[in-house]
């Protein structure tokens, strides 16, 4: 059976947009299973624009945004990640798996990275489709989670 | 304001997944404000109750409304009564008056609370609330510089502190401040500290809910029989 995800990409204008911008430029292939939503920092994301997503049948969400005191509004990502962690105990409680969502910091620069993660999180929905138990990612900001708050 | 918590997501499930068509209606006041049953909150639970629905295969028609009120009768419009009607059972994500005053209203449809009202309190940090009144029908707290010590001492003493009190915290909980602390500290402040020498007499209690359920009227605002709404 085919297994081609439909991932919604929540992007910051300022880093992780510009990032897959370049990855592009640069020729770095990532998969076609990503949709990318331009938004102006990830401080616009709350619960309900993941949920919804999730609602409307995407079967894996990221939110991309820049790395910790580079945050073009000061604040954003670091809302953003709290807002993230809080939809995770959300989408738990509905019964879906919480690493179907997840929170990455991409600089502008980082073109190869937003291609990377992008591929590995896709490879983690397609793991979770197939009924298999999600991988760590080593490019999750889980591991910077409640710093810099 | 009014601050209460959403009721746990499994028990919100169980109670909208026995009807058809379940509305979710929230209150666009108090629960606004502290973050639990506004507008905002209805349309998570409406994603929360979809997607928990698809996982767990069950087959339930969810719709959403906000009113400003759901504790005067006047927002109740046209849309929220049609809506109310057409659905099998309404969540109300308002405080235990709007459940209540919901009920009133639409006496044939079953309404379940969608939160729990916890305190009248106040926003004191980003996310926030502390108690701060205990609705006791006699307010005493300019008495005691602005702090009440029947809603935030845990044993609503009137001649504090107790014996519990240890570096202005309570003994019940060490995040909890000790209300006679703040008294005495403030009063110092004010340079009004030597009132707190007279012994407050025992409370009145009939003024609250000891006295059973309380009710106020205004004569002067009354409608005349003719003229009230549904006349």
């Amino acid at each position: 059976m085919e297994n081609e995800p439909t991932i919604i990409a929540f992007c910051c204008h300022y880093c992780a947009f510009t990032a897959a911008d370049l990855a592009g430029t640069m020729r770095k292939q990532y998969p076609a299973n990503i949709r990318i939503v331009r938004i102006p920092c990830t401080g616009k994301v709350d619960e309900n624009m993941v949920l919804q997503a999730f609602v409307e049948g995407a079967d894996g969400v990221m939110v991309a945004g820049c790395e910790i005191g580079s945050c073009h509004f000061i604040q954003g990502n670091v809302r953003a990640l709290k807002r993230v962690a809080h939809a995770k105990k959300l989408l738990a409680e509905t019964g879906v798996n919480a690493d179907r969502l997840e929170f990455y910091h991409v600089a502008a620069s980082q073109g190869p990275l937003f291609a990377t993660t992008s591929a590995e999180f896709t490879e983690r929905i397609k793991q979770l489709n197939a009924g298999g138990e999600a991988a760590a990612i080593a490019t999750s900001a889980e591991d910077s989670t409640g710093e810099g708050s | 304001m009014i601050v209460a918590e959403r009721k746990l997501f499994d028990d919100l499930y169980a109670k909208a997944s026995k009807h058809k068509k379940v509305l979710l209606l929230g209150c666009g006041t108090c629960v606004t404000v502290c973050m639990a049953g506004g507008e905002k909150e209805v349309d998570i639970l409406d994603s929360q109750l979809k997607l928990a629905a698809r996982e767990r295969g069950d087959e339930f028609e969810v719709t959403t409304h906000t009113i400003v009120r759901q504790c005067d009768d006047e927002f109740f419009d046209e849309e929220a009564s049609r809506k109310i009607a057409a659905a099998d059972a309404v969540i109300s994500l308002a405080c235990g008056v709007g459940i209540q005053f919901c009920s009133e209203k639409y006496p044939d449809k079953r309404v379940y609370a969608g939160v729990n009202t916890v305190f009248y309190g106040a926003t004191v940090e980003q996310g926030v609330w502390e108690e701060r009144c205990a609705g006791c029908g006699e307010c005493i707290a300019d008495k005691f510089a602005g702090i009440c010590p029947v809603a935030r001492c845990s044993k609503s003493l009137m001649n504090g502190p107790c014996g519990g009190t240890t570096d202005g915290k309570c003994e019940v909980s060490n995040e909890i401040d000790c209300a006679w602390a703040l008294i005495v500290k403030r009063m110092k402040e004010l340079g009004t500290l030597e009132e707190l020498g007279e012994i407050t007499e025992p409370r009145d209690w009939s003024t609250s809910r000891h006295g059973g359920p309380r009710r106020v009227v205004h004569e002067s605002l009354r409608l005349d029989e003719g003229t009230k709404k549904d006349s």
